[in-house]
C-alpha cells in the first residue's frame, strides 16, 4: 500500500517536475494537447482564414505572407509558426489574445488594421484559445519576415495608437436574443472569424470601416468586393440560403463563379467549413435590412453607348453569356440580375473584361473555367460600351461606364501586374 | 549516363486521352503516377482564348497544335522495293503534341465500332466463305466481343458527354438512331446536336431513297453538362473551329475539358511536360520493364524508374517506342512473321462535293461544328451485302459541315479557272451554296502494309525514324469507289445541280490531308503469334507494358476512332485495377 502510495507520488512529483521544465523551457508548448481542442482551433484558424495573408503560395502554412498592397503602403503578415527567433514560440496565450481583441502584438507592439483586428475583437476567449493550442501544434519554420515596410510616417506604429482611438474599440460578439441560434452563429462567423467585412465594407479615409454601410461592398484597388448584403439589384438578395451556400462551399452556384480575392477565400476557408456554418452565414446574410436605395432608370436600348456596346457583346461575349445574359451554369456567369454586374463601382465587371480571371476549382466543381483577357483586342471606348450594354440590359439597371473609368482601372491592373 | 529519379508506381507516356483517363484511374486506385508529355502544357483558359482561339493561319496553316517535323517525324514509301523519304511537313495526317494531343485538335465525332469490327475475320469468314477474304488481307479478330467493350464505351460517352441518339437500347430499335449499332445499355447523355440546314436537306433525300438518317454522334455538346467526375462542358456555339483548333468554349470534349481539372488537383499524380521519352528499359531477363529514360528541355537524359509503364503517345509513337525498345518480336513483312509494325491501316477518307444553284440554296456553312450532321450507316461495314461485289468493308456516310474558314475554303466546281475574274465569280456562287458528304471507310489490313525503324533516317535525337510503308490496297480502293457513287446519288437526290466525285484512289500520297486516322502496328489480339498485345491491352512480352490507343487496332473500321480509343482507355485501367494489381503478371496465358 505504502510502496503504491509512494510509487504515485513520485511518478505526480516527475510528472510535476516536466510540466514545469516543459513550462519554463517551452513555453510554446500547450499544457492542452486535447485532440477535440487542437481541431477546433484547426477550425477556428480556417474560418478566420489565417492561412491566406500568413502564407505566400506554395510556401509553408504561416511562415510569413507575401506583401499585402495597402493604400499606405506594403506590409507583410508575419510568420506565426511556434518558432522562438522569427515566428511566435516564445510568445503567451495572452499576447495572441491581445493581438487579437485590441491589435496590441507582444511587448505592446500597435498592429496595422491590415490584420483584421477589428473584426477578431469579437471573437470569443474559447475560439481563441483553441486556435492558440492548434498554432502550438505547428511544425516552427524559421522565416524571418520584416512586416511593415510602409512609407514614413505611417511605419511608425504608434501612430496606430492614435488610429485606434478614432476608429476602434475592443468588443465583444453581442448576440441578438431576438434570431435564432443559426442566425446568431452566422452573425459571429461573418462579423468575427471570416471577417468579411475587411473586403465587403466600405472603408473611411483613414482606412477604417465605415460601419453605418456595412457589407455594402469596398473598392480594393484592383478588385471591388460587391455588395453581399440583402440588396436585391447590387447584393444578393435574390439568391436563397441554399444558393449562397452553395457559392461558400463549392465556389459555384446558379448564377455566379468566385474568381480573384473571392476565390481565394474559398480555397483557404469557406470550402472548408461544415455546411451548417456555411447555411448560418447565409441565413444572417439574407435576414440582414437591406440598405434603402432607388435603382436607376436603365439606359434605353437605343441609346449609342447600348449599340455599340451590344455589338461589342454579340461579337465577344455572346457565345458564352448567351443572348439573354443568362451564362451556362457552372461554368459561365449569369450577367441578367447579377449584384456585382450592377454595382454602383464597375471595377471588377471592366477588370474581368480587360484581365479575364480563372474561377476557383473546388472538389465539388473541379471546372475552374477562365474569363479570357480581352483588354488587348478592345478600345477603353469598347470595353465602356460593352460594360454599360451589360448594366443596362435583360432588367439590368446600372450607371454607366465612361472610358476613362476603364482607362483608370486598366493603370491599375498596369501597376499590379 | 542518365541521373535516376525517385521511383513511382507507375509512369505513362504521353498526357493525351487515354493518359489522362488512366492516370486518373490509377490515381483513384492510390498510385503515385507521372506522366511525361513530350509537348507543352495546354488549358483552355491560358491557351485557346475566344479572341485568337479561331485563328486560321496559326492553327490550321501553320498547324501550331501539331507535332513539329524538327521535333521528329516519320518516313514514308508505298511498297517495299521504294526508299523510304521523310516527311518535312505534316499532311496527310496530323500527329498531335502537348497536353491533350490529338484530342485538343479533334473534331469530335464518337462512334462505336460495330458488334461485327470486334470479331471481323470471323463474321466475314461466317457470312461469306473464308475464300472472300484475300491472302495478302491479313484483317483478324480483337479477342474481345462487343459485349466486353459496351461497358467502356459508355463510361467513355459519360466523360466526354456525347450527344446523341441511340439506335439500339438493350436490343430494341429505336427510331432516329442508328439501327445498325450494337446494343447500348442507355441512351446518349445527351441529346443530339440541332442540325443546320444542309444536313436537314441531306437527311431528307437519304429517308426518300430509304435509308435511316440520324444525328452523328458528337463530342461537341448540345448542352451544358456536368459529367460523373463533376467536370462542367458548355454547349456547343457552332463557331465551326474545331477541326484543327482548340475549343475556347469548354464544348469540346478532350483531356482539358473532361479529366484534367480533377486529374490535376490530385496529390499522386505529378506531370512533367517536355519530356521526350526515348526507351522504355528492360530488366536482363528482357521479361520486366524498369521505367523509361527520357531526355528534358535542357537535354539531360533522366531516368524514371516505376512498376508499371504505359505507353500512351500518339499511335506512331507507340509502336516506335516498342521497337525502339526490343519489346514484342518486330515484323517481317517478307516472312510475315512478327508483331510489332504488323496490320498499319488507314481510313479511306471519301467525299462527294455537292453545287447546288446559288439562288436556291444557302448553306450558310460557316455554321457549323466538326461533329454536328446527319449521316446514315447502311454503307459501312458489312451492313450491306458484299457477296456479289467483290469487296469487304465501307464506311460511315455523313453530311457534317464543319465550318468554312476564311483561308482555306475555296470551294469552286471543276474547270473554274485558277485566278481573276472567273474564279472571283465561281468562288462567290459556290462559297454559300456547296455541299460535301462524306464517307469516311473501313481500311482493312495487308499483308504489305507495315511499320518498322527506318535504316537511314534518325530524329534530333539520334533514334531512327519510324518507316511507314503503305499503300491502299485494292479491296478499298474498290470499296471506296462503290460508296462514292452511292453518296454521289444522294447528292444528286439532295437537288445538287452538279456532283464530283472524290473516291479515295492510290497510290497514297503523303501531301494532301486525309485523314489522321492512322491505326494499327501492335494489334490487339488473342493469338501472341498475330497481336503485341493482349485482349486488355497488356504487352504479350512485356507484362508490366500497356499500351493504349489506335495501335492496337488490328484493322480499321468505316468508323472514327476516338470513341474506341477512349473506352479501350477504361478497359485497360479496369484491367489494371481490378487484375493486374491483385496479382501482377501476364492477364492471359496463350
Amino acid at each position: 500500500m505504502t510502496r503504491i502510495r509512494l510509487a504515485i507520488a513520485a511518478a505526480l512529483l516527475v510528472t510535476a517536475s516536466f510540466s514545469v521544465i516543459a513550462a519554463v523551457t517551452a513555453p510554446a508548448l500547450a499544457d492542452d494537447q486535447d485532440f477535440t481542442l487542437i481541431e477546433r482551433g484547426r477550425y477556428v484558424a480556417t474560418a478566420a482564414d489565417c492561412v491566406a495573408c500568413h502564407s505566400v503560395p506554395g510556401g509553408k502554412p504561416y511562415a510569413g505572407g507575401a506583401a499585402l498592397q495597402t493604400p499606405f503602403g506594403t506590409l507583410v503578415a508575419p510568420n506565426i509558426t511556434p518558432d522562438r527567433e522569427t515566428g511566435i514560440g516564445n510568445w503567451t496565450e495572452e499576447d495572441l489574445r491581445r493581438t487579437l481583441r485590441e491589435g496590441v502584438g507582444r511587448g505592446g507592439k500597435r498592429l496595422y488594421p491590415a490584420m483584421p483586428y477589428p473584426a477578431y475583437t469579437r471573437m470569443t476567449d474559447d475560439d481563441i484559445h483553441a486556435l492558440w493550442v492548434y498554432l502550438q501544434t505547428l511544425e516552427p519554420v524559421s522565416n524571418a519576415v520584416e512586416a511593415n515596410q510602409l512609407p514614413f510616417p505611417f511605419n511608425i506604429r504608434l501612430l496606430m495608437a492614435g488610429w485606434n482611438l478614432l476608429n476602434f474599440e475592443p468588443s465583444s460578439f453581442k448576440p441578438d436574443p431576438q434570431k435564432s441560434e443559426e442566425w446568431n452563429r452566422g452573425a459571429y462567423l461573418v462579423q468575427a472569424l471570416g471577417h468579411c467585412g475587411t473586403c465587403h465594407t466600405p472603408k473611411s479615409a483613414l482606412g477604417a470601416d465605415d460601419n453605418d454601410r456595412a457589407l455594402q461592398g469596398a473598392n480594393l484597388q484592383a478588385w471591388y468586393a460587391p455588395s453581399i448584403t440583402a440588396d436585391k439589384r447590387q447584393g444578393i438578395g435574390n439568391w436563397s440560403v441554399e444558393q449562397l451556400t452553395a457559392y461558400l462551399k463549392t465556389g459555384a452556384n446558379h448564377q455566379s463563379l468566385a474568381s480573384g480575392p473571392m476565390a481565394e477565400e474559398i480555397q483557404n476557408s469557406s470550402s472548408k467549413m461544415t455546411d451548417a456554418d456555411l447555411k448560418a452565414i447565409a441565413t444572417y446574410l439574407l435576414d440582414r435590412t437591406p440598405p434603402a436605395g432607388k435603382a436607376p432608370a436603365p439606359l434605353a436600348a437605343d441609346d449609342a453607348r447600348m449599340r455599340t456596346g451590344g455589338a461589342v457583346y454579340t461579337d465577344t461575349c455572346m457565345a458564352c453569356h448567351g443572348g439573354d445574359g443568362k451564362g451556362q451554369t457552372f461554368l459561365f456567369p449569369t450577367l441578367a440580375g447579377s449584384g456585382l454586374v450592377q454595382a454602383d463601382d464597375p471595377a471588377t465587371l471592366i477588370r474581368l473584361v480587360l484581365d479575364g480571371s480563372r474561377a476557383v476549382a473546388t472538389d465539388d466543381r473541379p471546372t475552374g473555367p477562365a474569363m479570357p483577357p480581352l483588354g488587348w483586342r478592345l478600345t477603353d471606348a469598347d470595353v465602356a460600351a460593352v460594360v454599360t450594354y451589360i448594366r443596362n440590359s435583360w432588367s439590368n439597371a446600372a450607371p454607366p461606364v465612361s472610358a476613362g473609368d476603364v482607362a483608370k482601372v486598366r493603370k491599375t491592373l498596369a501597376q499590379a501586374n | 549516363m542518365a541521373r535516376k529519379l525517385p521511383h513511382k508506381d507507375v509512369v505513362i507516356v504521353g498526357l493525351g486521352w487515354t493518359g489522362s483517363i488512366i492516370a486518373n484511374e490509377l490515381c483513384d486506385e492510390g498510385l503515385d503516377v507521372v506522366a511525361l508529355e513530350r509537348g507543352p502544357w495546354r488549358d483552355t483558359a491560358t491557351d485557346f482564348n475566344i479572341g485568337y482561339a479561331a485563328d486560321e493561319l496559326r492553327y490550321n496553316s501553320r498547324q501550331e497544335l501539331m507535332l513539329r517535323p524538327a521535333q521528329t517525324t516519320v518516313t514514308a514509301r508505298n511498297n517495299a522495293g521504294q526508299t523510304a523519304l521523310p516527311m518535312r511537313q505534316f499532311g496527310s495526317f496530323h500527329p498531335g503534341n502537348g497536353v491533350g494531343g490529338a484530342g485538343v485538335h479533334w473534331a469530335g465525332i464518337t462512334w462505336r465500332f460495330s458488334p461485327a469490327d470486334f470479331r471481323l475475320r470471323s463474321h466475314f469468314t461466317e457470312r461469306y466463305g473464308a475464300q472472300a477474304i484475300p491472302d495478302d488481307m491479313t484483317i483478324q479478330d480483337w479477342g474481345l466481343t462487343y459485349e466486353d467493350m459496351e461497358p467502356y464505351y459508355d463510361k467513355f460517352e459519360y466523360l466526354a458527354g456525347v450527344s446523341g441518339k441511340a439506335g439500339n437500347l438493350n436490343g430494341q430499335i429505336q427510331d432516329g438512331g442508328n439501327p445498325f449499332e450494337g446494343p447500348r445499355k442507355r441512351e446518349f447523355p445527351n441529346p443530339p446536336m440541332m442540325q443546320t440546314y444542309g444536313p436537314t436537306l441531306f437527311a431528307e433525300a437519304a429517308a426518300k431513297l430509304g435509308y435511316k438518317p440520324f444525328p452523328i454522334p458528337s463530342s461537341l455538346l448540345s448542352r451544358t453538362y456536368t459529367n460523373p467526375l463533376g467536370v462542367t462542358m458548355g454547349q456547343c456555339t457552332f463557331c465551326g473551329f474545331c477541326t484543327n483548333y482548340g475549343c475556347a468554349n469548354y464544348s469540346k470534349a478532350s483531356a482539358q475539358t473532361t479529366v484534367l481539372p480533377v486529374l490535376m488537383r490530385k496529390s499522386n499524380f505529378e506531370l512533367r511536360t517536355l519530356c521526350e521519352v526515348l526507351k522504355v528499359n528492360l530488366d536482363s531477363t528482357g521479361k520486366k520493364a524498369t521505367g523509361v529514360t527520357y531526355v528534358d528541355t535542357s537535354g539531360e537524359e533522366l531516368e524514371q524508374t516505376a512498376d508499371l509503364v504505359i505507353l500512351c503517345a500518339f499511335m506512331l509513337d507507340n509502336v516506335r517506342l516498342m521497337l525502339l525498345s526490343g519489346i514484342g518480336k518486330p515484323y517481317d513483312a517478307s516472312t510475315g512473321t512478327g508483331v510489332v509494325g504488323r496490320n498499319f491501316c488507314y481510313q479511306m477518307a471519301n467525299q462527294v462535293v455537292g453545287f447546288f444553284d446559288p439562288a436556291k440554296y444557302n448553306f450558310n456553312n460557316f455554321i457549323g461544328g466538326g461533329a454536328t450532321g446527319m449521316a446514315i450507316d447502311e454503307l459501312n461495314n458489312d451492313n450491306f451485302d458484299h457477296g456479289p461485289l467483290g469487296f469487304l468493308g465501307g464506311g460511315s456516310t455523313r453530311c457534317a459541315p464543319i465550318g468554312a474558314e476564311p483561308i482555306s475554303k475555296r470551294p469552286t466546281p471543276p474547270g473554274t479557272p485558277a485566278w481573276g475574274s472567273g474564279w472571283k465569280k465561281a468562288m462567290r456562287d459556290s462559297y454559300l451554296s456547296n455541299l460535301s458528304v462524306g464517307c469516311e471507310a473501313s481500311s482493312y489490313a495487308n499483308r504489305g502494309n507495315f511499320l518498322d525503324l527506318d535504316p537511314t533516317y534518325t530524329d534530333r535525337l539520334g533514334r531512327p525514324l519510324m518507316r511507314i510503308t503503305f499503300d491502299f490496297p485494292e479491296n478499298d480502293v474498290k470499296m471506296s469507289a462503290y460508296v462514292t457513287k452511292k453518296v454521289a446519288e444522294i447528292v444528286r437526290a439532295m437537288g445538287a445541280q452538279q456532283s464530283v466525285e472524290y473516291p479515295r484512289t492510290g497510290p497514297w500520297s503523303t501531301v494532301p490531308y486525309q485523314s489522321t486516322h492512322v491505326v494499327g502496328g501492335t494489334a490487339i489480339g488473342a493469338d501472341p503469334s498475330t497481336s503485341a498485345v493482349n485482349p486488355f491491352l497488356q504487352s504479350w512480352d512485356v507484362p508490366n507494358v500497356f499500351t493504349v490507343g489506335a495501335n492496337v487496332f488490328p484493322q480499321n473500321s468505316g468508323f472514327n476512332p476516338t470513341g474506341t480509343v477512349g473506352a479501350l482507355a477504361f478497359r485497360a485501367a479496369d484491367a489494371i485495377r481490378s487484375r493486374y494489381l491483385k496479382s501482377p503478371g501476364p492477364l492471359v496465358h496463350a
